[in-house]
């Protein structure tokens, strides 16, 4: 086999795939692109053919507006196999979002697997993540460092609902972001039997329609602007982490702030951003599911694209592994760190 | 202990002093002696255990885990017993220890013993009780609570139990008269017990504080009915004596006697006097980056007593002997003061002089040409006012000098600790050497909105040169404009220089880093402090 390091290079543009002629998830516009999923800081605005499944080129499409997604589209079902130039490869749900997906990826003999960002715990609104056995498996490490243990998304959803319950005139605010944790998070609400309707920041209501359109029944959605402060006291009422102390949210009754992230298993980190309920909710990996995908896909290599590299390679070369940080600039900031 | 600890997490995370409030008398009214006793203990940092130290609690951390993983967490996460609480492998089962069990056994004083109990109490508790569990343990809890606001708790409680006589000043002026659990004060808020009596100890009593003069309020004044004196920097403490026993207590009710066992007994005879605490070396005061070595030890070595000897100018005095004199004019006060130093001459007590003027002009004037290191400004105080606890409007004005500011190039970035852990909040600047070459002078990690924060945070992160554990060298690409009060000469820089307060005055995301100001500006306002 001709061993990966031959033929992936990390460029400027961000990761290449030489024999295939391609790029996975790059930072700037290039001629062709195989986008995992539809955040912001995978999936950018500009380039030329773009490959993706359905549901990340319909989100693209919803979040970007129709023409800036790429110029020539092509949807993968997850499973199919592809030649793509030199090289062969698949698409395989990564359970991050709807319509993420891992990219595999075969060239003379060698498989490598580029996860993209995912998670292993359960998402009624995504298909769960696959491990796909591979001789490289590129990960991410957003929550790379062992303090990060996710509680299921259940039981802290469940802290929200007895929140309303202990303080029924209060409107109870929770920032998500608008791709993936809004739609899970309601996705949990209703599966704990929460049936009320949800009030939606006008940012989030575009995804929502997308995710309905594609079959995620989310239940009875209504838009925050417009209703009558009085209506939504008692409710809960989403919107971007970005409007949480924004002057949006001062119309709404004696406000309760929550966030729905990962960071908030850090207790510093909910108070630097004045949350009252933290939600320790996210779509990523956590450590012990980062370490348990390694087992999984039995990979004797690990490549950390962004995040906390440092103790990832550290525990992965502990498990006998070899570990590298590619040092992709660029992904895990801004939108994303609201995303985690 | 699970009521304590989501006591301590709802109050990190409440805003509001009410609803801090709230959630204190609701613990008080629900939890029973001597549990809510420890409690009120810790959040008013009336706890220390003396066999219990940080160390202990990381080579447990350690045993547990892998030591790079340790590291690395710790760095991210910037707290030590939220580090250790978070990484701490789960166990099935979890049955925590009450609060009062764990007093007991870190109070015992039997060192062989704590390691298997504190693993087994880790083992028995979630994240949110192994992190208050820890926190007691390094006596670092800081509840988002001070003692000040316990206390008011306290009597709003006993106000809900029908005892609406009883006011946190009250409480305060007992309180060090008083120990852990609290018995007999928590039976006197319940209107089971009288008062306690402080029974002649020396005890606290809440100060006068001045609120700022702004450009506003200085037409209003009328320079007749004021007295000026000047503001030292240094910090402001209480002088107790009574008959059985002295004391040194800061501005904020802390009991600081064993740091300063060369002022404990300083009073010759029994008052409570309110005054600055300064380095005073030959008789001349000097910046207040010496006494910042002293604030850094809680039990000084003899050579540091020798080398740093404090003293106080006095600012008035509350008690002559037994007798309460808080209800005369500061006129009063002030020749009773002078009187007792009459009598009671001392070497390391001084009066803080009296500035006679005229016109508000005057005292500008002399505000703008105060050069001497220890003053930070000039103080304003009513000649008719009674000494009122709190910061009444009106009475006592702080009119402190005008910052400096230079604009100065980000060096480097470092993780916050405390609220900010996690972004790189912690800034090291420097100026520009006649050479050529970027020299660091000081650390600026305040200043700046949130908003700022999370944008500097990020340009950091895009712009590391090189990383040294937590602290991250960047490009030379920001300039900071950073106030601070004053510049002294030093050894713990580079360039020779240190800041009195530097802060991040305004980011100048607009200037090149090239028109950043040169380190000969900066010397030329050394010494001077003005």
């Amino acid at each position: 086999m001709t061993h990966p390091s031959a033929w992936l290079a990390v460029r400027p543009e961000g990761l290449y795939c030489i024999p295939g002629d391609f790029f996975i998830d790059p930072l700037r516009p290039v001629g062709r692109a195989v986008i995992t999923h539809a955040h912001s800081d995978h999936a950018r605005a500009g380039h030329g053919a773009v490959l993706a499944t359905a549901e990340t080129i319909a989100l693209m499409r919803t979040r970007m507006g129709a023409g800036l997604e790429g110029t020539q589209l092509q949807a993968l079902a997850p499973g199919e196999d592809m030649r793509l130039n030199g090289a062969n490869i698949k698409l395989v749900p990564a359970g991050h979002v709807l319509g993420s997906a891992q990219v595999v990826i075969e060239h003379e003999g060698a498989r490598v697997v580029v996860s993209g960002d995912y998670k292993r715990a359960a998402d009624p609104t995504c298909a769960p993540f696959e491990p796909v056995a591979c001789d490289v498996f590129i990960t991410e490490a957003t929550f790379g460092l062992p303090v990060f243990t996710h509680p299921p998304a259940g039981q802290e959803a469940g802290k929200l609902l007895e929140s309303l319950r202990m303080f029924p005139e209060r409107a109870h605010l929770v920032g998500c972001y608008a791709l993936g944790k809004t739609q899970r998070l309601i996705g949990v609400l209703r599966g704990l039997g929460y049936d009320a309707p949800i009030y939606l920041h006008g940012a989030l209501i575009p995804v929502c329609d997308t995710y309905e359109r594609l079959g995620v029944r989310l239940g009875a959605l209504l838009p925050a602007t417009g209703a009558a402060p009085a209506e939504m006291a008692g409710r809960i009422v989403l919107a971007p982490p970005s409007a949480l102390a924004d002057r949006w949210s001062r119309r709404l009754p004696d406000p309760l702030t929550a966030l729905a992230s990962g960071w908030m298993r850090v207790r510093q980190r909910a108070k630097a951003r004045g949350v009252e309920l933290p939600l320790v909710i996210s779509d990523h990996a956590d450590w012990p599911e980062l370490l348990r995908t390694f087992d999984d896909v039995g990979a004797p290599e690990i490549w950390v694209t962004h995040g906390e590299e440092q103790a990832l390679i550290h525990a992965a070369t502990q498990r006998g592994l070899t570990g590298r940080a590619l040092r992709l600039i660029g992904y895990g900031e801004a939108a994303e760190e609201e995303a985690a | 202990m699970i009521a304590f600890a989501e006591l301590l997490d709802r109050l990190t995370l409440t805003p509001g002093r009410l609803a801090k409030i709230a959630l204190l008398k609701r613990f008080f009214a629900s939890e029973a002696d001597p549990d809510r006793g420890w409690a009120l203990a810790a959040l008013t940092g009336s706890l220390s255990f003396p066999t219990a130290k940080a160390g202990l609690i990381r080579a447990l951390a350690e045993a547990r885990t892998d030591a790079v993983l340790f590291r690395l967490s710790y760095d991210f996460v910037g707290d030590l017993a939220e580090t250790v609480s978070l990484i701490w492998p789960a166990a099935e089962a979890a049955v925590p220890p009450s609060l009062t069990e764990i007093v007991t056994v870190l109070s015992s004083g039997r060192k062989t013993e704590l390691p298997g109990r504190l693993a087994g109490w880790l083992d028995g508790s979630g994240p949110s009780v192994r992190y208050a569990i820890l926190k007691l343990i390094t006596g670092g809890l800081r509840a988002g609570a001070s003692a000040r606001l316990a206390k008011t708790a306290l009597a709003e409680f006993a106000a809900d139990l029908g005892q609406p006589g009883i006011a946190a000043d009250d409480i305060e002026e007992v309180w060090h008269s008083l120990s852990p659990p609290y018995l007999p004060l928590f039976a006197w808020l319940e209107g089971l017990g009288e008062a306690p009596a402080s029974g002649g100890a020396p005890v606290f009593r809440p100060p006068m504080l001045a609120q700022p003069l702004e450009e506003a309020d200085f037409a209003a004044l009328d320079p007749a009915a004021y007295a000026a004196e000047w503001k030292w920097d240094g910090i402001r403490v209480q002088l107790v004596r009574t008959a059985s026993g002295s004391r040194v207590f800061s501005r904020g009710a802390e009991d600081i006697s064993a740091a300063f066992p060369d002022l404990v007994d300083v009073l010759p005879a029994e008052a409570a006097l309110d005054g600055e605490l300064l380095v005073i070396r030959d008789g001349v005061v000097m910046p207040f980056a010496e006494l910042q070595q002293r604030l850094n030890r809680k039990s000084p070595a003899a050579k540091m007593l020798r080398e740093l000897p404090v003293g106080v100018l006095l600012y008035d005095i509350l008690f002559d002997g037994a007798e309460d004199l808080r209800s005369l004019p500061f006129s009063e006060r002030r020749v009773r003061l002078e009187a007792w130093v009459a009598r009671h001459p001392a070497e390391k007590l001084r009066l803080s002089e009296i500035i006679p003027f005229g016109t508000m002009e005057e005292l500008a004037a002399l505000r703008a040409g105060a050069r001497a290191a220890g003053i930070e400004g000039l103080m304003l105080k009513r000649k008719d006012s009674a000494y009122v606890p709190g910061r009444p409007k009106g009475l006592w004005w702080k009119w402190k000098r005008d910052p400096h500011t230079i604009d100065a190039v980000m060096m480097y970035a470092q993780r916050g600790h405390g609220k900010r852990s996690s972004y790189y909040s912690d800034y090291t600047f420097g100026l520009w050497r006649e050479d050529g070459e970027l020299v660091p002078v000081g650390k600026a990690y305040s200043g700046f909105t949130d908003a700022e924060l999370l944008r500097l945070d990020r340009w950091v992160r895009a712009h590391t040169v090189r990383s040294y554990g937590p602290v991250r060298e960047v490009e030379r690409g920001v300039v900071l404009e950073i106030a601070f009060d004053a510049a002294q000469l030093s050894s713990r820089h580079k360039s020779g220089v240190a800041l009195r307060f530097p802060r991040v005055a305004r980011l100048r995301w607009d200037k090149p880093v090239a028109e950043a100001d040169r380190l000969g500006t900066l010397m030329k306002l050394v010494g001077g402090g003005g």
